[in-house]
């Protein structure tokens, strides 16, 4: 276990640090509005930082700096707390929430974006360091930057993910597209228009939405390959359109609802046809939400690996999550390499979610809240 | 006059519709309905292709004489068990040259050989020779011979199409399959996914709800799982649990909570003993099911987090003017306000974790005690290359949906009816 011994968590003297935070939250509770609530938990966590350096002398300097700022943010969140709160209903109960609470975000952050580190950290290193502690989460900075992005120049130069990048994105940028061409008429015409069989229609999509993709494999694939498709991105834009499309109309036709028909009747007076009307009225109107299924699509598609696993074969047509899983196929492949494709991968999808969340999420949800 | 206009209503919403069903129909229920076909046959992946007849073109020169070439075309049949009938061959020539000593089969006019084959076995093979000449003694260009492609035409089954149909494919779902158990890993691996993912989207939604700082950066952190790729979040997971070189498996032994690594997702059973009861726990579809509820866990996080937010603040307040506790308020205010919508969640995560094919796919690859119906469409369709096999396991599949949605649409039906 010599291996195993980079970051040791054994040595901490946990009883004296667990006794010392009950003392000073006592002495929190005990101070109560005397002195200004800032003042108060900066000196507390300072106090707390202090005692704990002296109990854990081996400790870092930055890890005592983490030290007081967690304890900072968490005498903050024990601002109401003073002596005469503490004679409230179901005191002990409020805190023990409080603190469930604040453990729980903690916890929750932690489990969502410790593998997102470990992906991205793993990238960065080489072989010899992951085999040699496994623990060691650091980054080195001292490093040269080529050698530092190493993994990444290997994945562009030998493994060509380059090119993976242009075709993920071009059949991704491709079925977003042409499944608004597709949906945004067939979304207004399940809004608006009075047709037999649109009831049937509107529920249909949704059952159609919940079938899932493998058992469609099959039939497809066998058809594809008669008909020569397989291989080809083209083939894969079709099948990406169609398995979007009935989400693409459902998500479009609540918003187009919820547009005032008055707006529609005055461009019926002006003598406008029904592609006049989608053009010029209802997709200005509506641009918020056709984003938001545009983003979406793009997800889907970016992120899609069953039906590039069944119909690319050849290295040439790989999108990136097949190019990724056919480089873990070789037991050979460095796993710093497969991290550095991964993190190539997510980055985008993240990036678009991070910056484009209000929509994403609007949409997210927009279907089964009404239920 | 409104007749009129509604009937121009009608068919403007049918042209706007139209494509957009048609797609749909063509990629999405044609194969549903095409899996029923398949699964009656006794087909394998290499029969699919549509045997046709190929030739590839060598041209050589016989002797110093410039101006008689022989042309060799190597034909085969590309089928290796079907035969083609009804073989058509065709190859054309520039002007002024003609064949010498041309096959029986074949006749020459108007700058065209034509041959007329027959029925080609399967793995048929044949060198068929044609001399040439130019007519007036000059040289033939050879690149011009060579660039010109014969054309084949032939009539061959198409395997898919035939009419020979069998029940054995059902049989071996049922009784060459293991079928019972891999019916109960499904439902196992269904059924805790989608408990662990409602629990765990409550609990996280109940903490994001606490007027903290930083909401809508917390929610937006907690979807990250959801809307990453599942190749690079299943590959972080198998490294993350790597026994050999693993975080996680390095942190548990470095805490002296286990002894010496566990190969989490290559073990099928791991022995336990609780409270002097020794049972055997199914370790690698529980790490799935755990991957499983860290990656949905946000959506169901996300619909309950929403519907909290809609609950009416004054609710709350007119409990805490009866002194009700925490616990209480989330009993009996929280709780109904949301059974509606865990009841919509559940049914959605059933059926979708039921499906689930790529996340234990990439994980395990269904070995392992990991192999669910998705992964077994997968395997018998594709490792073991039976295509009719694997098209009668989603047929097994599709029928176990239509009747989740069955007691779905039932059950909404009524909860509707009540509210």
């Amino acid at each position: 276990m010599s291996t195993l011994q980079g970051l040791s968590f054994t040595n901490l003297n946990i009883t004296p640090v667990f006794s010392i935070c009950i003392l000073l939250s006592l002495a929190f509770v005990l101070i109560g509005k005397k002195i200004n609530h800032s003042i108060k938990i900066f000196s507390l966590s300072f106090l707390f930082s202090i005692l704990y350096f002296y109990l854990n002398e081996a400790s870092p300097y930055w890890y005592i700096l983490g030290v007081f700022l967690i304890t900072l943010f968490f005498t903050n969140k024990l601002k109401k707390y003073s002596t005469e709160s503490l004679r409230e209903d179901f005191i002990s109960e409020k805190i023990i929430f409080d603190f469930i609470t604040l453990f729980g975000i903690v916890f929750f952050a932690f489990v969502i974006l410790f593998p997102f580190y470990i992906m991205l950290v793993t990238s960065f290193k080489t072989q010899i360091a992951l085999l040699v502690n496994p623990l060691d989460f650091s980054l080195d900075f001292s490093k040269s930057l080529t050698e530092l992005f190493k993994s990444y120049f290997v994945i562009f130069e030998t493994y060509n993910f380059g090119r993976y990048i242009l075709i993920s994105s071009a059949v991704s940028v491709g079925t977003v597209i042409v499944t608004l061409l597709f949906a945004i008429p067939a979304a207004y015409a399940v809004a608006r228009l009075n047709f037999f069989g649109k009831n049937f229609l509107s529920t249909s999509i949704l059952i159609i939405y919940m079938f899932p993709a493998i058992v469609l494999v099959i039939p497809l694939y066998t058809v594809f390959s008669q008909l020569g498709l397989r291989n080809s991105i083209f083939g894969l834009l079709i099948v990406y359109t169609a398995t979007t499309l009935p989400v693409a109309i459902y998500m479009l036709q609540g918003y187009f609802k919820s547009i005032p028909k008055e707006i529609e009747d005055a461009g019926i007076m002006d003598g406008q046809n029904w592609f006049g009307i989608i053009l010029k009225i209802i997709i200005p109107l509506s641009l918020p939400a056709i984003a938001s299924v545009a983003l979406y699509v793009f997800m889907i598609a970016w992120n899609e690996f069953l039906f590039s696993l069944m119909f690319l074969d050849s290295p040439k047509s790989f999108t990136l999550s097949r190019a990724i899983q056919y480089l873990s196929g070789d037991a050979e492949t460095p796993r710093q390499y497969l991290m550095a494709g991964s993190v190539i991968v997510t980055l985008p999808v993240l990036f678009i979610f991070v910056y484009f969340e209000k929509y994403l999420v609007s949409g997210l949800t927009s279907g089964s809240v009404k239920g | 006059m409104s007749n009129t206009l509604s009937k121009l209503e009608k068919r403007t919403a049918y042209t706007l519709v139209l494509p957009a069903v048609l797609l749909v129909f063509a990629i999405v229920l044609f194969p549903i309905f095409a899996n029923v076909w398949i699964s009656f046959k006794d087909i394998e992946l290499k029969d699919i292709r549509i045997p046709e007849p190929r030739a590839k073109k060598i041209v050589k020169s016989i002797s110093e004489n410039q101006s008689e070439l022989k042309i060799i075309y190597k034909l085969r049949n590309s089928s290796l068990i079907q035969k083609i009938s009804n073989v058509q061959f065709q190859d054309k020539f520039p002007n002024n040259i003609s064949p010498i000593n041309l096959d029986p089969r074949c006749n020459f006019q108007s700058k065209k050989v034509i041959c007329n084959f027959g029925n080609w076995e399967a793995k048929y093979r044949e060198n068929f020779e044609i001399t040439i000449k130019n007519n007036n003694g000059e040289t033939i260009d050879k690149k011009a011979i060579k660039s010109q492609k014969p054309i084949l035409s032939g009539k061959a089954d198409n395997p898919l199409l035939s009419t020979n149909f069998t029940l054995e494919n059902f049989k071996k779902v049922f009784y060459e399959n293991n079928f019972i158990e891999l019916l109960l890993t499904t439902f196992y691996f269904t059924f805790f996914g989608t408990v662990g993912a409602i629990i765990f989207g409550i609990l996280a939604a109940q903490l994001v709800n606490q007027n903290i700082q930083g909401q809508t950066y917390m929610r937006g952190i907690l979807l990250f799982p959801y809307v990453g790729p599942v190749v690079a979040l299943a590959y972080t997971w198998t490294l993350l649990l790597d026994p050999n070189s693993g975080t996680l498996n390095a942190l548990l032994v470095n805490f002296n909570i286990i002894e010496k690594p566990i190969n989490l997702l290559g073990q099928k059973y791991i022995t336990m003993s609780i409270l002097g009861f020794e049972f055997k726990l199914r370790l690698a579809l529980t790490t799935v099911i755990f991957f499983e509820i860290w990656r949905y866990f946000p959506l169901a996080f996300l619909f309950i987090l929403a519907r909290l937010q809609a609950i009416p603040q004054s609710l709350y307040e007119a409990a805490d003017v009866d002194g009700a506790s925490p616990i209480q308020k989330f009993i009996h205010i929280t709780l109904p306000q949301i059974t509606a919508i865990i009841s919509i969640l559940f049914m959605i995560r059933f059926i979708w974790n039921f499906n689930k094919f790529e996340d234990i796919f990439l994980l395990t690859g269904g070995a392992s005690g990991t192999r669910t119906l998705p992964i077994n469409v997968y395997q018998q369709g594709f490792a073991v290359s039976d295509i009719g096999m694997g098209s009668a396991v989603s047929i097994v599949i599709v029928m176990l949906l239509l009747t989740f949605m069955v007691i779905y649409f039932r059950l909404i039906g009524k909860r509707a009816n009540e509210v």
